[in-house]
């Protein structure tokens, strides 16, 4: 017998978590997978182990506040399945999962999409040796491993994550070599129309003036100004040169150096399924086009959280609050007047949280070059073609980003373009002199995570059972 | 040719398991992920790509880059940083083209 739920929920960050129990709270029938082995997303990876612990205490109450959460959703009655991948969705709607080397479909009346974010991927000359990581990476190490760089690390970022991690780390008794502070000049300038709504959240604000004052009582050497920089080294990365707008050209030892330009919705399950996406100019990034209650142009689908557009984990567990009500009204065991009148204070709410977010987007908008990475820089990490390969191949015929793929395989290898999708989008906006927009993303197909032919031949057919 | 690249801010006394990376047995602490114990070994690499055979190590720890993919316990292409470490578990580092029989 295939099983059967009133929602299938994927993922178990905060929008997932709050989703689930506001669903459970409305009666309905709920499954909810995650890959990950414990609930909690990336903000709040291992929240459950760490949060007691001293590393929870260094890694602050924002993240801490995770857990309160996390014992909700275990007692919220919701069916939990980590260590569960889905791989594909189809009409009915079917959600395909692969568990412990075996695939299953189990049927949902409606499906809430709650994957989250990842980090926006940002090419640079040697960004593909061992030794460079996220600096999301590097924060999930501390959370889940208690580990961090052995030797002073180096640090190419912009974004509040990376000056977060850079405090936790120095809590932690980490070492940093160097900051090259790469958001782009004139910050101060593009945060000046949002001045309001900074006084109006000067709690939030003074979160992240405090973690930067941290940075400088340690001595940080804080590098600006730059115009680009590669790693090199003979099969794991050794050196970091770094070149200033004035020109002057820097060249250090390094083993490791972290990485991030901010985030992106995880927009791989939307794209598969055909739901209609919108172009986000303030965060550079497509989101599924949603409906007041998170639906997609896709009846029964729904997104939450990070998906939707980022605001952080606070307004991701608010939206997962509102998609629930949302269901819930749909599912006709809530009517549309209670619904209504119960969102109405959740939305003013995630209004307050998101207000600051075009500040955050202005300032901590991503360098310019990694949309345009130079002709030697790798683009397409899985298939190893570099940004000249892709700039030849879209002078032959003027490709989309479909052709292109089929033209060069950008896009083809495991990720499935997780990491190349955002810079081929660029690449052939900029040789046809056309918008992001217009250009669109690679046509995502099944199945989304590798399938091993034995676990597609241990998934039970429909008539056999 | 190696370089150690993370390492952990303690030693701890209970909960460890023992794993093996190509045969060589590694300490994990129970709940961590394979990839993170790769990023402690000498040689951080999990893979080498199918294409021009770089190493490739660990990036985004977070299931989006699979440039963590490694043999699991037979398993070819499995996202290693998406594994939760057992006691004698097999990790082999994946070299090019994963074979399809495994």
């Amino acid at each position: 017998m295939m099983r059967q739920f009133d929602v299938v929920v994927v993922g178990a960050g905060p929008a997932g978590m709050s989703a689930a129990i506001g669903m459970r709270e409305l009666g309905l029938t709920v499954l909810v997978v995650d890959e990950q082995p414990t609930p909690g997303g990336q903000i709040w990876r291992a929240v459950e182990a760490v949060a007691p612990t001293k590393i929870g205490e260094l890694l602050g109450d924002d993240f801490r506040s995770g857990k309160e959460v996390a014992a909700r959703f275990r007692a919220c009655g919701a069916c939990y399945e980590p260590h569960s991948q889905v791989w594909q969705i189809e009409p009915g709607w079917r959600v395909l999962l692969k568990q412990a080397g075996r695939a299953e479909a189990v049927f949902a009346a409606q499906v809430v999409l709650a994957t989250g974010a990842q980090e926006r991927p940002v090419p640079f000359p040697g960004w593909t040796l061992p030794g460079v990581l996220t600096v999301g990476a590097a924060q999930i190490l501390l959370k889940t491993s208690h580990q961090i760089p052995s030797d002073p690390v180096w640090i190419a970022a912009s974004g509040p994550l990376p000056i977060l991690y850079m405090a936790q780390l120095l809590r932690a008794g980490g070492r940093i070599a160097g900051w090259i502070d790469t958001s782009p000049p004139g910050a101060w300038r593009r945060a000046l129309p949002w001045t309001g709504v900074a006084i109006a959240d000067a709690a939030e604000i003074g979160k992240g003036l405090g973690w930067l004052r941290e940075i400088k009582r340690a001595g940080v050497n804080r590098i600006r100004d730059i115009s680009h920089f590669r790693a090199s080294g003979d099969g794991y990365l050794q050196e970091l040169e770094y070149v200033q707008r004035s020109g002057k050209s820097t060249r250090v030892a390094a083993s490791v150096l972290l990485v991030h330009e901010g985030v992106v919705p995880s927009i791989h399950m939307t794209q598969a399924l055909g739901c209609t996406h919108g172009w986000n100019p303030q965060q550079l990034c497509f989101a599924p086009r949603l409906d007041e209650w998170g639906q997609t142009s896709l009846s029964g689908i729904y997104v939450s959280g990070d998906g939707a557009g980022i605001g952080g984990a606070k307004a991701a567990c608010i939206r997962g609050e509102i998609v629930a009500l949302g269901i819930g009204h749909r599912a006709g065991v809530m009517t549309a007047e209670a619904a209504l009148a119960r969102a109405a204070a959740l939305r003013k709410k995630l209004h307050r949280l998101l207000r600051l977010r075009p500040l955050l987007d202005a300032v901590y908008r991503p360098r310019n070059d990694i949309f345009s990475p130079a002709d030697e820089t790798i683009v397409c990490r899985c298939e190893e073609l570099t940004a000249g390969d892709i700039r030849r191949a879209l002078e032959i015929a003027a490709p989309g980003a479909n052709q292109l793929k089929a033209f060069t395989r950008a896009g083809m290898g495991p990720c499935q373009g997780r990491q190349c999708g955002y810079t081929i989008a660029h690449l052939v906006a900029a040789a046809q002199k056309k918008s992001v927009a217009t250009v669109g993303f690679y046509r995502i197909r099944p199945p989304l995570k590798p399938l091993t032919l034995g676990e597609l031949a241990s998934l039970a057919i429909e008539s056999d059972t | 040719m190696s370089v150690l690249m993370f390492e952990k801010l303690h030693v701890p006394s209970s909960s460890m398991v023992t794993l093996f990376i190509d045969g060589i047995p590694a300490q994990a602490e129970c709940g961590e992920s394979v990839a993170a114990v790769l990023l402690r070994q000498n040689v951080a690499a999990s893979r080498t790509t199918p294409v021009k055979k770089s190493p490739r190590a660990p990036y985004c720890m977070m299931g989006v880059c699979f440039e963590c993919l490694a043999v699991v316990d037979g398993v070819a292409s499995t996202q290693s940083c998406l594994v939760t470490v057992q006691e004698g578990m097999q990790v082999e580092r994946q070299h090019g083209r994963r074979s399809i029989a495994s």
